[in-house]
């Protein structure tokens, strides 16, 4: 049977088991390929969306139980629209092989939202979820730092 | 920027119409080099096998992959500078597999010199020898060679299209093309008139490229800066393009489940895997399955569920079995003595030091899992897929296939982490003969991280033992065996069925090649007889040596009574100067003194790698709760700074990875599989546990080095050196969460 999804403000009828995860889902059936796979297993972040603005790791979620909105980093901003966020991984040249990353933003979009100003704690609280195995922390970290000063400002 | 829809619309271009056999071109043509694979479409210019101009602005075609290293953007930055492109004008592509993009760099590092002393001579010599690499068809992306080899082509390129575009804006305006100048990517005359490249395409298309003298470095205005990366929007967007992102349409996604004891099925029975939903093929491979359905995670699902029976493993079953193969290889007599300085045989009085170290197979773990999307049409393939070696995966693709390499279209995306990983063909060969097996549809395969983890070319396991003599406060004697199986003699085989003949100088580097004068020093190494599969792991054997060596230099400064930061500056002193300089600039960073408060440790640790001489210094905490690390400081010196911020990011990159490493990965055998399967027991540095870094980057040494790759070796002594500083106890094995108490 279809289930219903709203994705990043389109509706959607999926018809899939309702077993398989939003991942999947988005990556497969929708086609929105950002959200990427990297251990299947909640362990690594690289899946992480938004459901009604909170980070939740796709890889886990099932169709069946997708609760509310879902946002991807297409969603968060694209080129000609970005986020601040995006534009502030943008100006620290955060990316290196770019995999995680947008896993990390959305990741560090729902850290800001629910505390604006983020002391390191709180960003190696986060964020911990979230690898890299090209090892750009410390370009997240001042990322992050960045875009909550920015965000605050306006 | 260009517009993603414009890129969109230019790789389609390349990738399906212009690789075939084309004309000779400029600085190509000039030294009757390998030929231009790409053909102009009308309107577009092909100058050079790196630059293709069109109305949409300027490509450069890139010929090494992009893995995160940041090699695009400055080759692109290395064609830009001579070119007079304005920046927000380029795009980068990957050039297709074809000799024009052979690595001349990276066969010089087979040289039987040791790098850090390299004359114009020898420099020239590496790059002579290099010319082999054309006739291998060695496109290939490692050894940290990409920009030492682009360095000047690219360059040439860049230079000879520009005078190229002046010649035909020349003929459009009727004055003389000494009297033209370039910027922003313009043609401008003395009267300020301005004709855009864009709008020379045409003309510049038939037009001979000179060849003319390169830039003085003094006139750069890209090279040497910290250029925006080309690849930064799309990545934080999640508009990037890897393998496992190509879209095309009547697609179906596989997966497959490997022996993961490395050897052939017995048998298997996929009867309720074919019964699962979504699942349109169960297809047999020889050594495990592949299953193709309708979502990636039903066939991940349903490869579960089919019964396999594994052949056992033709290596010993367990990790004590092959550490007893490493340590017998100790016996043989060595597979090289590549440094045999003074002599270690003889009677040299002091205080002996004697030490035995052993480190553990690594997995690369890159966090896009192995995986390519192939579509075969019964007489062609074309396959997208995140590659280091495009030539080879092009020609084992072609094998599989069953048709002539020409038949296949490779193109290579970005990739999800490389780390040495994706120079192997295994993954490319799987897509291919899923794809074949079902003629005209499009399969998109992804392993999942189990397979990847119990599938890699590992960071072979190794040991170490050493001997050395301390005297007068300094090292005067150094006599060390290294036995590992041999990365290099494994891969030989696998790419090209043959092992060079000669010794295996790959397996001691970051040891027998670096800068101490040291009077009385060998190296030798041991080849162990272990067919466990080992591949190209960062640094690849400097990883270990790197630990081994500077290891033992701390315990011989500490024996020596010696502060370990002088020691080494001493001996890098009497041989090399920039090493010495990179030692001397991160003491100076930290406020080095030799003393720290009880709590805290520090350690230094040196290596030169890749033409890259690097020091770093760790600083570690014990917090009560558990060690820490608190901040690291990191010297190099790669001759020139063609881009410090993607310098600076590499050399973090490096250190994180082989703190990563040393604090706690390591790949166990039972029963012929590795136990290690996922992050939850294969985990790496993340936010929390990064320290803090501070990285100078010096310009001193006469040759460019590479970057990727030599942040690694030094972290992991540098780490277990700061232990010892903090602790009193000596780590002689890796990982070091055996031994003290880390906070992961």
């Amino acid at each position: 049977m279809a289930v219903s999804l709203t994705i990043n403000g389109t509706a959607h009828s999926v018809d899939l088991p309702d077993d398989v995860p939003l991942l999947w889902v988005l990556r497969d059936e929708i086609g929105l390929t950002g959200t990427k796979f990297g251990c299947g297993i909640a362990a690594c972040g690289a899946c992480t969306v938004h459901i009604d603005g909170q980070a939740v790791r796709s890889c886990q979620v099932a169709l069946a139980d997708v609760w509310g909105q879902v946002t991807t980093i297409e969603g968060l901003g694209q080129p000609d629209n970005l986020a601040v966020i995006q534009q502030a991984w943008i100006d620290h040249q955060v990316a290196q092989c770019g995999y995680c990353q947008s896993g990390q933003i959305m990741n560090a979009a729902a850290l800001l939202a629910e505390t604006p100003a983020p002391t390191d704690d709180d960003i190696d609280a986060a964020m911990q979820g979230n690898l890299c195995r090209c090892g750009t922390y410390p370009r997240i970290r001042a990322a992050i730092k960045d875009a909550a000063q920015r965000l605050t400002e306006v | 920027m260009a517009s993603f829809r414009k890129i969109a619309r230019r790789t389609f271009l390349i990738g399906s119409a212009a690789i075939v056999g084309g004309v000779a071109f400029g600085v190509y043509q000039v030294r009757k080099d390998a030929p231009n694979p790409l053909v102009a479409q009308t309107g577009e210019a092909v100058l050079t096998p790196f630059v293709l101009l069109n109305q949409d602005g300027v490509t450069v075609i890139a010929p090494r992959a992009e893995m995160g290293q940041g090699v695009q953007t400055t080759l692109a930055a290395l064609v830009a500078e001579e070119m007079d492109v304005a920046w927000e004008d380029i795009t980068v592509l990957h050039g297709p597999p074809a000799q024009a993009y052979y690595n001349q760099a990276l066969l010089g590092l087979a040289l039987p010199f040791r790098h850090y002393a390299d004359t114009d001579f020898r420099h020239s010599l590496r790059q002579g020898i290099g010319e082999v690499g054309k006739l291998l068809h060695l496109q290939v992306t490692g050894g940290s060679t990409s920009m030492k080899d682009g360095y000047e082509r690219m360059r040439h390129a860049g230079a000879s299209a520009r005078e190229a575009l002046k010649l035909a804006a020349a003929a459009q305006l009727g004055v003389a093309a000494s009297e033209l100048r370039t910027a922003d990517s313009h043609v401008i005359a003395p009267d300020g008139t301005r004709i855009a490249y864009t709008a020379l395409a045409e003309a510049v298309r038939d037009i001979e490229l000179p060849e003319v003298a390169l830039r003085p470095k003094s006139e750069w205005k890209y090279l040497g800066k910290s250029m925006p990366r080309l690849d930064m929007m799309a990545k934080t967007t999640g508009t990037a393009q890897f393998a496992g992102d190509v879209q095309l349409d009547g697609m179906k996604f596989a997966t497959v489940r490997i022996n993961p004891k490395r050897a052939g099925m017995v048998s298997y029975d996929d009867t309720a895997a074919r019964a699962m939903a979504g699942i349109e093929a169960v297809i047999d491979l020889g050594d495990g399955i592949a299953v193709v359905a309708s979502n990636t995670w039903l066939a991940m699902q349903a490869a579960e569920a089919v019964e396999i029976v594994w052949q056992d493993a033709t290596y010993p079953a367990d990790t004590a079995g092959m550490v007893a193969a490493i340590t017998a290889a100790f016996d043989a007599a060595p597979d090289s003595t590549v440094r045999d300085d003074g002599d270690v045989t003889a009677e040299i009085s002091g205080t002996e030091v004697v030490a035995e170290y052993t480190v553990p197979f690594l997995a690369h773990a890159t966090m896009e899992p192995m995986n390519a999307t192939a579509l075969f049409s019964g007489d062609r393939l074309e396959i997208w897929t995140g590659n280091q070696a495009p030539v080879m995966t092009r020609d084992k693709c072609a094998a599989a296939a069953g048709i002539a390499p020409e038949a296949v279209t490779v193109h290579t995306t970005l990739m999800g982490g490389g780390f040495g990983r994706r120079g192997e063909t295994d993954y490319s060969v799987q897509a291919t003969r899923i794809a074949a097996a079902l003629p005209g549809t499009p399969i998109r395969m992804t392993w999942t991280r189990e397979e990847d983890m119990r599938h890699d070319f590992y960071r072979p396991a190794a040991m170490a033992r050493f001997r050395g003599v301390v005297a007068d406060g300094t090292a005067q004697l150094i006599d060390g065996k290294i036995a590992a199986p041999s990365v290099f003699r494994q891969s030989a085989l696998r790419q090209m069925g043959q092992v060079p003949p000669g010794p295996d100088r790959a397996h001691v580097e970051g040891a027998a090649d670096q800068p101490y004068g040291v009077p009385n020093f060998r190296i030798t190494g041991h080849l162990a007889d272990l067919s466990v599969p080992v591949g190209f792991w960062r640094s690849v054997a400097a990883s270990f040596n790197g630990f081994f060596l500077d290891t033992f230099i701390d315990e011989m400064a500490h024996a020596a009574g010696s502060d370990p930061l002088q020691f080494r500056l001493a001996l890098a002193a009497r041989e090399h100067a920039p090493s010495a300089g990179v030692i001397r600039a991160v003491g100076e960073m930290c406020s080095w003194t030799g003393e720290t408060p009880a709590n805290i440790g520090r350690g230094v640790a040196f290596c030169h790698s890749f033409g890259t001489a690097t020091a770093q210094v760790v600083e570690v905490e014990d917090t009560g709760r558990g060690i820490r690390i608190n901040q690291c400081w990191i010297a190099c010196d790669p001759g020139i700074a063609l881009d410090p911020s993607i310098i600076e990011a590499q050399m973090v990159s490096g250190a994180i990875y082989g703190f990563s490493a040393a604090m706690q990965e390591e790949v166990t055998f039972t029963d012929g599989a590795a136990d290690q399967g996922n992050f939850t027991d294969y985990d790496a540095l993340r936010m929390h546990t990064t320290p803090r870094f501070d990285v100078r980057i010096l310009e001193t040494s006469a040759h460019l080095g590479g970057i990727g790759e030599p942040g690694t070796p030094t972290a992991m002594p540098a780490l277990g050196n700061a232990l010892f500083d903090l602790t009193g106890v000596r780590a002689r094995e890796l990982p070091l969460i055996k031994t003290f108490d880390l906070i992961l």
